[in-house]
């Protein structure tokens, strides 16, 4: 079902449908194989304007929400998860810039991000620390008007690639996670190298690879937001990326089935369709409802979200303030426990749709030139990135802990 | 640079069908979209906008169905959309019709100064590739047809390679100029979003003849000279005899009978 509630989101569906159909299907399995990012690509999404959908028509955007986003990445995660990457990645860099610039940060920055002139990325994992983002050991220590930082990053979305990083640094360690900053550096400062690129099982088209930070000179007007609220965007941000994710992984769920369904359809074994053996039609009508149940409730939360970030985000504008401040004024929902059950449920939807579609379709989807095995490979990752599985089930269950002792013990 | 882009409604080529009866294109009911050809025109017009800065204007001649080629060429990346709509180029050949847009060419010029026209090598559906050069005949201005890449974007002038019967060559036009182009010469985009929104609400403006200032006596089915006696699509005689036999020998034998027989040897 489309969940398009105005135009503009209805033909945010039609552009991205068109885009996987004309240029993402040609390419997937080249790029896959490949394992290397497209130029090409990135082209396309740049006309097609994919890269400004979140952001406002001031700054040469679209002027959508987070459902604009979400609905993209869906459809295009739909034709391949890797290529998918280029805007889906840019936007998750820049979601915690949008939030926490200044006035002058946002005029600065935002131009270039929307037109696709300039491609962002996040940079928050370290080799030691994942799940524990506060274990972060990458500093950035002021000096006069720059910040040194120190460190390295590891399993960087669109590295290399990317203009602009938005890295988690430690601007005051003594303070340990209350220490926890954000700082944009630009490629090409000064001590700021590419390590290894990594070889991956999934979203091959999209390069990994290790950020190193040697001596890097940062000028303070790249700060985002104050010193040590670092922590307090991050989460921010993945409130609003993690339906993103999810999204996506319902987009693989859907792929999935539109490769595995005429298969079975056209598929004859004893004389008939295999699709008429009650046993894999029922399985199939499963999967359908699970992906049905993973995007109903992505967009209904991405449609939640709207009617708060948006207003904050005209709100900002008219005052010259920052996105997280006006969010802050409207004293909206915290969305962390919503995000991370769509992210759970769709990811984990993905992945058994993935698996369950390869087993269907049998010893051909094994085989690479039959375009199924590749979403199995990519579906993994949904569970895995913005928060494992089983952060999620954390910070479900932090929030309903909280939830219910605000509410004191009656029943 | 201000560029004008030529571009005309025929029918949707994904999806033609042929009446069997009489071998012609059934257009009644048929979806109609850009020429393909001029797909290209209009986004190699576009991407010299996107490099060297300026507008694109798109004109098409058609009746009033045709305003969605135009909405649809704001979607693809124009700016000025002009219809040349009235009864009186109903019906015109490619000298009618070049001759009309020429007319609309002038006046867009009048508006803004144009500095280069471009149009796709031919359409879809009457496959003449006439358009182009004549219009650089009526406004007598330089003309390159079968441009498959734009090589350098000059201040007073342009250099483009061109296909030719046995390969290609470089040629170097002044402006103002028209160019036709092969599909060779770049990949459209994708329609963006913020396009296909513009294109609901955009502007079209719709010229008459006379708002053209052109002369009635060469327009329309009655005016222009060519004249269509009959369209049919050539037939096919096959006139083969299959020589039957159980072994190459055998039907060899036969075949030299055959030969024989019709006195061929």
């Amino acid at each position: 079902m489309d969940y398009a509630i105005n135009e503009m989101e209805q033909e945010v569906l039609n552009t991205t449908r068109e885009l996987a159909q004309k240029k993402l299907k040609p390419l997937r399995a080249e790029m896959d194989a490949k394992e290397t990012f497209s130029k090409e690509m990135y082209e396309e999404y740049r006309k097609s304007g994919m890269f400004g959908l979140w952001l406002p028509e001031e700054y040469g955007g679209l002027g959508g929400g987070i459902t604009c986003l979400a609905m993209a990445f869906e459809e295009l995660s739909r034709a391949c998860a890797g290529l998918a990457l280029t805007p889906g990645t840019s936007a998750l860099g820049a979601i915690p810039m949008f939030l926490a610039a200044t006035k002058e940060q946002r005029e600065k920055w935002c131009p270039d991000l929307a037109s696709g002139k300039k491609l962002w990325a996040f940079a928050l994992t370290e080799p030691e620390a994942g799940s524990d983002a506060t274990a972060l050991k990458t500093t950035a220590l002021k000096d006069g008007d720059f910040y040194v930082v120190n460190g390295t990053k590891h399993f960087i979305s669109t590295g290399k690639e990317a203009d602009f990083y938005t890295v988690a640094v430690n601007t005051n360690p003594a303070r340990g996670p209350r220490g926890i900053s954000l700082l944009v550096i630009e490629k090409g400062t000064p001590g700021f190298s590419f390590g290894k690129k990594e070889e991956k099982m999934g979203i091959r088209s999209n390069p990994t690879y290790e950020l190193i930070f040697e001596n890097v000179r940062v000028p303070k007007e790249n700060l985002l937001g104050s010193e040590g609220r670092g922590l307090l965007y991050l989460q921010e941000t993945l409130d609003y990326s993690r339906p993103g994710v999810a999204a996506q992984a319902v987009g693989i769920a859907q792929g999935a089935l539109d490769t595995t369904i005429p298969y079975l359809r056209t598929r004859k074994q004893f004389g008939q369709p295999i699709i008429t053996f009650q046993a894999l039609g029922h399985k199939v009508a499963e999967l359908a409802a699970k992906t049905e149940a993973g995007r109903a409730m992505v967009y209904n939360l991405t449609h939640r979200m709207d009617t708060e970030f948006l207003p904050a985000v005209k709100n900002a504008l008219a005052n010259g303030t920052p996105v997280h401040d006006e969010l802050k004024k409207l004293k909206g929902e915290r969305w962390t426990k919503y995000s991370a059950e769509a992210k759970l449920f769709c990811s984990n939807v993905a992945m058994e749709v993935a698996d369950e579609c390869v087993t269907l379709c049998g010893g051909i989807a094994y085989m690479r030139d039959f375009p199924l095995e590749k979403y199995m490979r990519d579906a993994k990752i949904t569970q895995i990135y913005e928060g494992t599985t089983h952060i999620q089930k954390n910070e479900i269950l932090t929030a309903l802990i909280k939830e219910y002792a605000a509410k004191g013990d009656e029943e | 640079m201000h560029i004008v882009a030529c571009v005309k409604q025929t029918p949707k080529s994904d999806n033609v069908k042929i009446d069997p009866a009489t071998g012609c294109l059934i257009r009644s009911g048929t979806e109609s979209a850009m020429n393909p050809f001029d797909e290209f025109a209009l986004e190699e017009a576009v991407t010299l906008k996107e490099q060297v800065g300026g507008k694109v204007s798109v004109i098409t001649m058609g009746p009033p169905q045709a305003e969605a080629v135009l909405r649809d060429s704001i979607a693809r990346g124009a700016d000025e959309v002009f219809q040349l709509g009235d009864r009186a180029f109903a019906g015109s050949d490619t000298w009618s019709t070049s001759y009309a847009l020429s007319k609309g060419i002038e006046k867009i010029n009048s508006l803004s100064h144009v500095d280069l026209i471009i149009c796709g090598k031919q359409t879809n559906d009457s496959d003449t590739g006439h358009i182009g050069p004549q219009i650089s005949a009526w406004l007598n201005i330089p003309n390159a047809a079968f441009v498959k890449k734009v090589v350098r974007v000059n201040e007073k002038s342009m250099v483009v390679e061109r296909l030719t019967e046995d390969g290609s060559e470089v040629v170097e036009l002044t402006y103002p100029c028209v160019l036709s182009v092969v599909k060779e010469i770049n990949k459209p985009r994708v329609r963006s979003v913020k396009g296909r929104l513009l294109a609901k609400r955009a502007p079209v403006t719709v010229w008459t003849a006379d708002d053209v200032a052109a002369d009635k006596t060469m327009l329309g089915i009655n005016n222009c000279p060519t004249r269509v006696v009959k369209s049919f699509v050539p037939k096919r005689e096959v006139n083969a005899t299959v020589v039957e036999g159980a072994n190459g020998k055998e039907k060899a034998a036969k075949l030299v009978e055959l030969l024989k027989e019709n006195k061929y040897i």
